[in-house]
């Protein structure tokens, strides 16, 4: 009975689903049907002005439609900004750009560098608490030659320009860092320090989501012997955001 | 005489015609005052942004061989995760596991043994950057073609193996079939370089692997 019900349930759910699918009207002289979601698949029909299509999905910037008559095909982003909503007004896609990305407040990215002489590979959520400042959270590894390290920081991030497609920034943060000498060195022990970081930095916006940051970063580890440690940090990486 | 008649007759239409305009006036005003007989029904439309199913990410496993230098060719599994940011780029995130066998050093020596049963156990990461280069269909007889795609990938990440962890740089090239829109089946070779010092000497490890995997699109 359950089964029967789950399954009606889900038949109804589909039923529901397909008729969901949003549709806008041609309003150029035909949009291309290709059967693929890429540049290079063939066109195998067109959809002339004033028939509607059914959008079923997207990927990247390709739509997948449905025309009145069943046939199904990929349609290019530039073409489909050309169609008409039901409100007979322009369809709008919202696809990301340059406002999108100084609005965004969530990021996420992944950067890759040189830490002293050593290999580090960061990531990074960010939330934005105001166009130009913003708080990060890192976690990174270093993989030395000597030792690896685990390191996780906060930072604070300024930026200067939020405006502008490619903007300088200026970070501070502090965290925590465990090295791990090699196991193949003697007479060794794990320690963990604290740490922390003055940076600067560029942002700049690529397309769609994407974001290209290099950055360079001063650390200070705060070890237990006599003197402390710097280290330079030199990183870039892309990131995204939503 | 006529002229004064005039003059009473001018001045008489002219206050009437003051008096007639400025009722005319109070009277517009009053209607606007009053509320208007019909209510005009323009209903405001909300323009969204069509919810439109966008499937951009892909998630799957994989299963296949990985050669680790000396340490023999063995079964690797894994995971993968992948944004396509356009058409051609995607950004990927990979992990993976194998369990490597004695060294033939080992095996000779008879008693020797270089690794721990634990520091066997080899695992990876990796973040990569790949592209989709050659696009195109597969045909699977008369009636049915497939999306597919033979791309590139390379990036960076860690090898956990031997006790220690190391930077790793992983690179090659694979071909995605897409039987429906959402599940895409792969076919890769990859190439995972690290030093390692086993032997007390840094030596450069190529460790290749073949796996045949699946993804799902959403």
């Amino acid at each position: 009975m359950l089964v029967l019900a789950l399954i009606q349930f889900f038949i109804a759910g589909v039923g529901h689903c397909a008729g969901r699918h949003p549709e806008v009207v041609v309003a150029d002289p035909f949009i291309e049907l290709h059967s693929g979601p890429g540049r290079g698949y063939p066109i195998f029909y067109v959809v002339d002005r004033g028939e509607n299509v059914e959008i079923l999905k997207r990927r990247t910037d390709w739509f997948k439609v449905r025309s009145a008559n069943g046939t199904e095909g990929w349609v290019a982003r530039g073409q489909m900004q050309e169609t008409l909503n039901p409100t007979g007004e322009k369809a709008d896609f919202g696809g990301q750009t340059l406002a999108d990305y100084s609005e965004s407040r969530w990021e996420m990215g992944g950067l890759y560098g040189a830490f002293g002489g050593a290999n580090v590979i960061s990531a990074y959520g960010s939330f934005s608490l105001t166009p130009n400042l913003s708080l990060e959270l890192w976690g990174s590894q270093v993989l030395g030659r000597f030792s690896n390290s685990y390191m996780a920081s906060i930072n604070a991030t300024h930026l200067f320009f939020p405006e502008w497609r490619a903007s300088p920034y200026f970070t501070l943060g502090t965290g925590a860092i465990h090295t791990k000498p090699k196991a193949t060195l003697v007479a060794t022990t794990d320690r963990t320090d604290q740490v922390a970081h003055v940076g600067l930095g560029v942002r700049t916006y690529l397309t769609r989501r994407f974001v290209v940051r290099a950055e360079y970063k001063s650390y200070v580890v705060f070890t237990s012997r006599n003197d402390n440690e710097e280290i330079e940090e030199w990183k870039a990486g892309f990131s995204f955001f939503f | 005489m006529e002229s004064r008649l005039l003059v009473l007759f001018l001045t008489l239409t002219m206050l009437i015609g003051a008096g007639c305009s400025r009722d005319r006036f109070a009277q517009e005003v009053e209607e606007a005052r009053q509320p208007p007989v019909v209510e005009p029904e323009v209903e405001r439309r909300d323009i969204k942004p069509p919810k439109i199913d966008t499937e951009d990410f892909e998630i799957g496993g994989f299963g296949g061989l990985m050669s680790v230098e000396d340490f023999g060719v063995n079964p690797v599994v894994g995971v993968r995760f992948a944004y396509h940011i356009t058409e051609g780029f995607f950004v990927e995130a990979a992990a993976g596991q194998t369990d490597t066998e004695e060294t033939s050093f080992e095996r000779l020596s008879g008693a020797a043994q270089l690794l721990t049963p634990d520091e066997r156990k080899l695992t990876y990461y990796n973040l990569s950057l790949g592209y989709n280069l050659f696009p195109g269909e597969v045909f699977v007889g008369q009636r049915w073609a497939m999306n597919s795609s033979i791309y590139f990938v390379g990036g960076v990440g860690s090898t956990k193996f031997a006790g220690d962890e190391r930077f790793t740089i992983n690179f090659g090239t694979g071909f995605r079939i897409l039987p429906t829109d959402w599940l895409a089946l792969h076919l890769d070779f990859r190439d995972h370089v690290f030093d390692i010092n086993l032997l007390g000497q840094d030596k450069t490890a190529h460790n290749l692997e073949s796996h045949i995997g699946f993804t799902i699109f959403f």
